[in-house]
């Protein structure tokens, strides 16, 4: 009737795509048979696209965007403002402040591609966030939350990710919980989605309320997720169910 | 004893939510009495426990169904529940498994307190009502083998 909780070791998080049936992992490297690589090419397009305000590309400042790499392995962080950003949001405060456009709204195709472009230049590549100084406190935050039971259901992230990755919930293995793959090409969704589209999706399941994507209580739990994926490398653009 | 908590909210009218539960009693590990004294059916029970939207008990457990396939595996066996528990047992276990083990990881399907960032629309109401609770009391104590 009810489960026994049992302990978690940090050896017991396993990558991403350990957790993907053998076709599914394939078919993730392998970008003709990946749609996700789909963002990726247009986000390359965006990136070297000049915006109507005759302010300069993303390319026209940081260069090629292969110059992007390892970038999205520090995200996220704290920016010079003191505001804790994740990729997604890095890219927002370019095109308002630099470019002088409007914000492309988050979980719009548009940001989905570009962020998509340039985490797929960390590809292989280990998470490495700093979690010293000011991020601290949100780390804090984001340790907390994942380990709060909510929602009518009363489960926290912990019970099913690191007690249970593995198990099946129906028909579905439980995975580490790490984001790694982020932006995703979920077939579920027929299409990507950000990690705070997922945490959305997880909060819905527990019948939790499902906060804004961008909101500061995701953030900070994306901050506690890289740094558990610390040293794991990312699998962005991911292919997920 | 802790019918208490729902005769305290009751008493509340702010606290609409309390009015869909009813009071029960606890003795040791299990709820005896019927909740409302209602008859459980086990065919509306088994319907709730396959329900996805209402009892989605396969999506941890397994019952002896071949027909029902993708069962979960996070919570044991349902398969000779009957013979394990008393019907006072599995109600309790069903209206709040953390009054026996408070690490359950199991919902409480008959509660409404004590729980945080609930979903707007289910603020206030319990996962199953008190009729369905007694129909899936009555389907698992026939699972005798």
């Amino acid at each position: 009737m009810f489960a026994l909780v049992q302990p978690a070791f940090a050896s017991d998080i396993r990558p991403s795509r350990e957790f993907l049936s053998p076709e599914l992992r394939a078919q993730q490297d392998d970008p003709a048979r990946h749609p996700g690589w789909l963002w990726v090419e247009q986000g390359e397009a965006l990136w070297r696209a000049a915006p109507p305000s005759g302010q300069p590309s993303c390319g026209g400042c940081h260069g090629s965007v292969a110059g992007m790499r390892g970038v999205a392995t520090r995200y996220p962080a704290v920016s010079a403002e003191g505001a804790l950003l994740n990729l997604e949001l890095r890219i927002e405060q370019c095109r308002s402040q630099r470019q002088g456009e409007a914000p492309f709204g988050y979980e719009s195709e548009a940001l989905l591609s570009l962020t998509a472009a340039i985490a797929a230049r960390s590809r292989g590549l280990p998470m490495s966030v700093v979690t010293s100084g000011a991020a601290a406190a949100h780390l804090a935050e984001g340790t907390r939350l994942y380990s709060l039971r909510q929602g009518q259901l009363n489960l926290s992230c912990s019970q099913c990710h690191d007690d249970n990755a593995g198990r099946r919930l129906r028909g579905d293995v439980i995975s580490s919980g790490l984001g790694l793959g982020y932006p995703a090409y979920r077939l579920e969704w027929n299409g990507v989605g950000s990690l705070h589209r997922r945490l959305r999706a997880c909060a819905l399941g527990v019948r939790a309320a499902q906060l804004l994507p961008g909101s500061a209580e995701y953030l900070a739990l994306e901050l506690f997720l890289a740094d558990r994926a610390r040293g794991l490398t990312i699998e962005a653009p991911g292919l997920r169910r | 004893m802790r019918a208490f908590w729902f005769v305290a909210l009751a008493l509340l009218p702010a606290v609409v939510s309390a009015q869909n539960l009813v009071p029960f009693t606890v003795s040791g590990d299990s709820i005896e009495g019927a909740l409302e004294g209602r008859a459980g059916d086990a065919t509306r029970g088994e319907a709730v426990v396959k329900n996805r939207e209402t009892g989605n008990c396969l999506i941890c457990h397994t019952i002896p169904d071949r027909r029902e396939r993708f069962q979960g595996e996070l919570g044991p066996p349902l398969a000779g529940v009957g013979l394990r528990l008393t019907a006072g047992q599995i109600r309790l276990r069903l209206v709040d498994p953390t009054q026996v083990n408070d690490r359950a990881i199991m919902p409480a399907y008959y509660r409404v307190h004590g729980l945080v960032n609930v979903e707007p629309r289910h603020v206030g109401r319990p996962v199953l009502g008190a009729q369905e609770i007694e129909d899936v009391v009555s389907y698992l104590s026939g699972l005798k083998e």
